[in-house]
């Protein structure tokens, strides 16, 4: 079991993470933020799909290699590189852009 | 930190009466007293243990001051707005003076008395200077067309990839030399030993959704609770790496207006309610412009002998800000122009702002390095006290 690359800090932020987007229901500012799995206490990690670009991931999250080995994150919320193109990889920095890269927020209709 | 030396007419008047305890003004309403307000006996005291000698209301000058104030006419002493100029975003002058009475609500100056910060005088003379330079942002920087509160996502995209400007990060990576990348860090100097802190104005005017989004930036600003991984901490090992003076305000006497103007816009979008669109929009035009650049910066920090620890600060943001401009983008902005749809343009136009303010500070410092001289302020009037060179400095 490879030790988890958060500390103590990291897990707070992963319990905080949980109550990300809950807001009271009442506020027009909030309602088109609430995430499915995001309600308060749900433990769930949350993969939210960027248009055009990564992969934000939230939540009590460990990331690691094939082998187990631990993959620092280094922050509560990380964003995963999803076009292939980032020199820090698995996470983002930004490259997407500057190469164009289209993926849309929602996900891709088979067929 | 202290007050600097004067640039100039504005600064001299300025500091000159910050030096000394603000005078007494009537801290009363309808003559009523007490009621949570300063009375005579309740009189606040410095911080410094030095008290102002006169009393409220008791000094014919500072009531006059005062009627002249609510009068709105200005600062008894100041100069009519005229005289201030017209609030250049390169006037070294107007731009330090701003700086100042800003500098008042964060850290504030060891020489000044902490109840300037909201001292009716220094406030009204703040808001001559804040109307000026509203005036000079609104020449510069042009209002981007938006069309509808929907389309600041796309907006913010096409404004923040136009990036046709000077590239200082570019020059950085490839050619500049070590004087130059740490001339670059003293004006960065400015901004990020306080980084993230205008921002952070912003949280208890928003709610909802558009709050947790710039929350969840800010606790990854300031370290996610870890005060050593703060960026400003970060920041201040990259100044250590390169030989400069780490302590939080050391070379305000040494950037130019220019540079000082890019802090000031933060501040004034941070500090008044009604700009907090523009500062929603601000904040996302540096994280969508940051991750990239700040690669170049690491890059040009290893080929000038720079360690990991004094590339970390650089390293962290490639990572940081390719999550926070995806927050700022979407959960902060899109949010808040659903939720405001009267804030849409001012999103934009602070994104507009941020981007104008950096090509402009960019401009500037790449001319002065093609003409070989330094982008820093050049070395100050005789009158003003002896500073310690760049490397002197780190040897404190
Ligand atoms: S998704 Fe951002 S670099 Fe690949
Ligand atoms: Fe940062
Ligand atoms: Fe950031």
């Amino acid at each position: 079991m490879p030790p988890r690359n958060d500390d103590a800090a990291m897990e707070r932020d992963g319990a905080a993470a949980g109550d990300h987007g809950a807001a009271p229901g009442s506020d027009p500012h909030a309602e088109a933020k609430a995430k499915p799995g995001t309600e308060a206490g749900s433990g769930v990690v949350t993969v939210t799909t960027c248009e055009d670009g990564p992969l934000l991931v939230r939540g009590a999250f460990e990331l690691v290699t094939q082998d187990g080995e631990s993959i620092p994150a280094g922050r509560a919320t990380v964003a995963l590189c999803r076009c292939g193109l980032s020199s820090v990889k698995p996470f983002c920095d930004g490259s997407h852009k500057a190469a164009g890269f289209k993926a849309a927020s929602e996900p891709d209709l088979p067929g | 930190m202290r007050l600097p030396a004067p640039r100039g007419p504005l600064t001299s008047l300025l500091f000159e009466r910050l030096v000394h305890p603000p005078e007494a003004y009537p801290y009363r309403a309808n003559g009523r007293a007490g009621q949570g307000r300063f009375t005579d006996h309740q009189h606040p005291r410095a911080p410094h243990g030095h008290l102002s000698e006169r009393r409220p209301a008791a000094d014919g000058r500072s009531a006059h001051a005062y009627a002249h104030l609510i009068g709105g006419h200005g600062a008894e002493g100041w100069p009519s707005p005229l005289h201030v100029g017209d609030g250049g975003l390169g006037d070294d002058d107007f731009q330090l003076a701003l700086f100042a009475c800003y500098e008042l609500h964060y850290q504030g100056f060891q020489d000044v008395d902490d109840r300037w910060e909201w001292h009716p005088w220094l406030l009204a003379a703040r808001a001559v200077l804040e109307e000026r330079f509203e005036e000079a942002l609104g020449r510069a920087v042009a209002r981007p067309s938006l069309d509808g509160p929907k389309g600041v996502r796309r907006a913010l995209n096409e404004l923040t990839a136009d990036d046709a400007g000077p590239s200082v990060s570019t020059f950085l990576a490839r050619h500049a030399d070590r004087g130059q990348f740490r001339e670059f860090v003293v004006h960065r100097s400015i901004y990020h030993l306080k980084e993230a802190d205008p921002h952070t104005w912003a949280i208890p005017r928003l709610r909802g959704a558009a709050k947790a989004a710039l929350v969840e930036i800010q606790a990854d600003e300031y370290g996610g609770g870890r005060p050593e991984r703060m960026h400003s901490e970060l920041f201040r090992a990259t100044m250590r790496g390169l030989g400069l003076d780490d302590s939080y305000g050391a070379y305000l006497g040494q950037v130019p207006g220019i540079t000082l103007a890019v802090s000031n816009a933060m501040s004034l979008f941070g500090l008044h309610r009604r700009l907090r669109g523009a500062l929603a929009g601000h904040l996302a035009a540096l994280e969508m412009t940051s991750s990239l650049p700040n690669r170049r910066y690491a890059t040009g920090l290893r080929r000038l002998g720079g360690d990991d620890d004094a590339a970390r600060f650089y390293d962290e943001h490639v990572q940081a800000d390719a999550v926070h401009e995806q927050i700022a983008a979407h959960d902060l902005c899109a949010n808040l122009a659903a939720g405001e749809p009267a804030l849409a343009q001012d999103i934009l136009y602070g994104a507009a702002c941020a981007l104008e303010l950096e090509r402009l500070w960019a401009g500037h410092v790449l001319d002065r390095w093609e003409r070989g001289v330094t982008s820093l302020v050049e070395a100050p009037a005789a009158k003003v006290p002896a500073r310690e060179g760049c490397d002197a400095a780190s040897k404190r």
